[in-house]
């Protein structure tokens, strides 16, 4: 009996999808495309300006990132044994990287584009088929998610068919097997996103985004790991060179994508296999979309469903005040409510969410990397690892202004239409502005903390190199939170909805430039006088304070006025705000 | 038409609609009533096919939601109370878009979508993008987006709000002279007057029951010819809306 239900239901539906005219996937894309030739014929004032500065940076970019390739490819091919195995090994481990990336961003990407879209709420009640807004949405999705590892890739598969004087022909069978590869994730993320939804209730999208981290953080820095990347470069930590050898041409992990990449690519370079591995990425590209269509037929209705649920979720049942409510007592009632608007805001996010945990996976990472850092060789002293602590110092730097930018910056821009309820109340913008200046330095001085504690323990420094980066860094974060505020109020952008666009304006890249001049000044001013007091202590030199205490002086002073100078900017700016 | 059979939706332990039975045959505008929070509006987006029931079907025009979808979408015109535009595509390329969600296409619907953006006086900003709309302007362009493809059956949330009196009475007589050719309208507001002007029956929800329906006459009952909707709906809802006002002003 229920057979014969189903059976019914399953023709019912064949001849539904056979007599009902359905929008097609390109229909359900043509809204985006519209609106970014829309975008691009818009004329705001300093448009030529920002075309300009964008595209000299990217250029630059990229022009940097092929001759750096380009000068490791042909040192490879210096070795005539093992000089293409290497560079086939070198590539498989980017690609192994940027996959996994890949396949969390495409996770995080699936659940904005497949579930909590605002537009789905008008597609889901027209007459669409799930096979045609899944094939919309899993482009969009992989486009989202890839263009930027695209761009990456662009200059390193360019120094790839230089340096082994590839013909014209390698452009579009690379194009083949990088657009195979690409897909891979995108199929993958998008059903695991899929499931997730439905196996966990919707009322905890954040759980499951903890779960996503959480395994994306392990496989990552597990598959990182598998690799051993340090080892290619320590040919004398293999007992022989044959050893060395065998490793090269053994594939760390021959069931991965990533590897048939390197063998395909380097095979049309290097006169090996060609079709086999790209026939692989074809079609596991290919089961990998059907599979995931033929899962969202079944499933996603369900889960788009449950996903609205979630929205309408009470955010807490607890009458009691909660305890960070009461812990901030001291304050005045303005500041305090200020602070927890912006802490709850915050984590009521999801596309903040979703941000944070990507920091996540490359705070681990960066640790990571320098956990693994090959400093146990002959010729690694003590004295080098008390050196790389200020190279650390810049580098931590870059991060946290990446951190600042993501999550300080779009601050004003995020108040967008409800300014007018601040605004029209009897509030200053300056409490305004420091409220949301403490609330970015409080986190941003524990992930600066954590990040330089953690790296200095882990390369064993000296308490003095340990005091003086700890010290450096945190002095760092109050400037580069004021102005990521102050950028961000300056170039606002109060139409947007997703938090994860609004860095990427043209105020965002001003910001990042101001940040990278700001961290080069300090890590100059604090790290080089720090460096030669170390120096002078290994080898007995004689050392005068002096030295030392003016460019710290002058690095502390920077930080002052960079902090305050940019708020009291921003709090006149936004006071003559005008709003629309 | 439509045919709601025991429809229910839960979320967790909170029944939001409970066991809903109703019916909207062709040619009649029907009012929904109820306080904020009474389930009104998840029951639209359970008809629109946007939240799945707990239990119970709905059958648009003939054609049950659960298992042909797509016929049963393609009879239905549904206006949300908090509307989305696409902020950077012209009302006229919206319009288009729409009409192509429905699988409409060509001069006809051109046409038609420019008789509805001159019918609610936004012909002359059709080439100009959403974002420069205001939020009247958007509830109409996506009024003239339901109507577009000319549904057997309009599903509408709050249609009134951020009208100005004229667009409000182009609805009206929209409304009207739709049901007039067979159409049918379920229509949720909070404009008691608007409802009793309109529609030809009435439903009452509250705490997600739908706890009275008919027409005017029946929903009086055996009370005075003089009772307007306020009195009905205030003692249906709240009759002690005056006592508890004095109770917090006073607190």
């Amino acid at each position: 009996m229920r057979e014969m239900r189903a059976t019914a239901r399953l023709d019912a539906a064949v001849l539904e999808a056979s007599t009902t005219h359905s929008a097609s996937a390109l229909h359900l894309l043509l809204p985006k495309w519209r609106m970014a030739f829309h975008r691009m014929k818009q004329n705001k004032r300093g448009d030529f300006r920002r075309t300009v500065v964008v595209t000299v940076l990217a250029l630059g970019f990229l022009a940097a990132t092929f001759s750096i390739a380009l000068k490791l490819l042909k040192y490879f091919k210096g070795a005539e044994d093992i000089g293409a195995v290497l560079a086939g090994k070198v590539l498989a481990m980017i690609l192994m990287a940027f996959g996994s990336i890949l396949l969390l961003s495409n996770v995080v990407a699936s659940l904005s584009n497949f579930f909590l879209a605002r537009d789905l709420d008008q597609i889901s009640a027209a007459p669409v088929r799930a096979w045609s807004l899944y094939l919309a949405r899993l482009s969009e999705t992989a486009l989202h998610s890839s263009w930027m590892v695209g761009l990456l890739l662009l200059p390193i598969l360019s120094a790839y068919g230089v340096a082994y004087h590839g013909t014209l022909a390698f452009i579009p069978f690379a194009f083949a097997v990088m657009s195979a590869y690409l897909l891979i994730p995108s199929a993958l993320g998008a059903s695991i996103t899929l499931l997730l939804v439905n196996i966990f209730p919707a009322r905890r999208t954040r759980d499951l985004l903890s779960v996503i981290t959480a395994l994306s953080v392990a496989g990552l820095v597990l598959m990182f790991r598998a690799a051993r990347p340090e080892r290619l470069v320590q040919p004398e930590g293999f007992k022989t060179f044959t050893d060395f050898i065998v490793a090269l041409d053994t594939p760390s992990s021959p069931w991965l994508p990533s590897e048939w990449v390197s063998e395909a690519l380097m095979g049309w370079l290097d006169d090996g296999r060609v079709w086999q591995p790209l026939l692989q990425l074809w079609a596991l590209a290919a089961v990998l979309v059907l599979v995931g269509g033929l899962l969202h037929t079944r499933f996603w209705r369900r889960g788009f469903s449950q996903a609205q649920e979630g929205q309408q979720r009470r955010a807490s049942t607890n009458r009691q005040r909660p305890l960070l409510d009461r812990a901030l007592s001291w304050l005045s009632p303005v500041r305090r409510e200020l602070i927890l608007k912006e802490l709850r805001v915050f984590a009521r996010d999801s596309t903040q969410w979703s941000q944070l945990i990507m920091l996540g996976v490359l705070l681990v990472v960066y640790v990571a990397n320098v956990r693994y850092l090959p400093l146990n060789g002959e010729g690694m002293t003590t004295l080098l690892r008390n050196i790389i602590p200020f190279l650390n110092l810049a580098l931590a730097g870059f991060v946290l202004a990446s951190v600042a930018a993501r999550f300080v910056f779009p601050s004003v821009s995020l108040e967008g239409r409800s300014l007018w309820l601040l605004r029209s109340s009897p509030l200053s913008m300056h409490d305004l502005l420091w409220a949301k200046f403490w609330t970015g330095v409080v986190p941003l001085l524990v992930v600066a903390m954590a990040l330089v504690g953690a790296t200095n323990a882990l390369l064993h420094v000296q308490p003095f190199v340990n005091l003086v980066s700890l010290v450096a860094i945190a002095a760092l974060v109050f400037p580069l939170t004021a102005l990521a505020l102050a950028f961000g109020t300056f170039y606002p952008r109060f139409d947007s909805e997703n938090a994860a666009q609004i860095p990427t304006s043209f105020g965002g890249l001003l910001f990042m430039m101001t940040a990278i001049v700001l961290i080069g000044v300090v890590a100059y001013a604090t790290g080089r006088p720090a460096a030669r007091w170390v120096v002078a202590g290994h080898f007995g030199w004689a050392r005068d304070p002096m030295q030392m205490i003016l460019p710290f002086v002058v690095g502390g002073l920077v930080c002052l006025t960079a902090t305050i100078a940019p708020m009291t900017l921003a709090r006149r700016r936004l006071s003559g705000l005008e709003l629309g | 038409m439509i045919e709601i059979v025991g429809l229910t939706k839960c979320y967790g332990a909170f029944t939001a609609v409970d066991s809903l039975d109703l019916v909207i045959p062709p040619g009649e505008v029907f009012g929904f009533l109820g306080p904020n929070g009474a389930g009104k509006t998840t029951t639209m987006r359970m008809i629109a096919g946007i939240l799945q029931p707990t239990a119970g079907t709905v059958r648009i025009a003939g054609h049950d939601l659960k298992t042909a979808p797509l016929k049963a979408k393609r009879s239905l015109g549904f206006i949300p109370d908090r509307p989305f535009i696409y902020e950077k595509l012209t009302g006229m390329e919206f319009l288009r878009f729409t009409s192509g969600l429905y699988g409409e296409t060509g001069p006809a619907i051109e046409h038609r979508g420019r008789e509805l953006l001159a019918l609610f006086d936004l012909e002359r900003w059709q080439d100009e993008l959403v974002e420069s709309y205001s939020h009247g302007m958007r509830q109409k362009l996506i009024i003239a987006g339901a109507f577009v493809h000319r549904p057997p059956v309009i599903v509408v949330d709050e249609p009134m709000v951020g009208l100005d009196p004229k667009s409000a009475k182009i609805l009206k007589d929209l409304f009207r002279e739709y049901t007039h050719r067979g159409h049918s309208v379920m229509m949720s507001t909070h404009t008691l007057e608007v409802t009793e002007g309109m529609c030809d029956r009435i439903g009452i929800m509250q705490r997600g029951k739908l706890v009275a329906c008919g027409t005017m006459q029946g929903l009086r009952g055996g009370a005075s010819e003089d009772d307007a909707l306020e009195d009905i709906f205030l003692r249906l809802t709240g009759e002690n809306v005056a006592r508890e006002v004095m109770a917090v002003l006073d607190a």
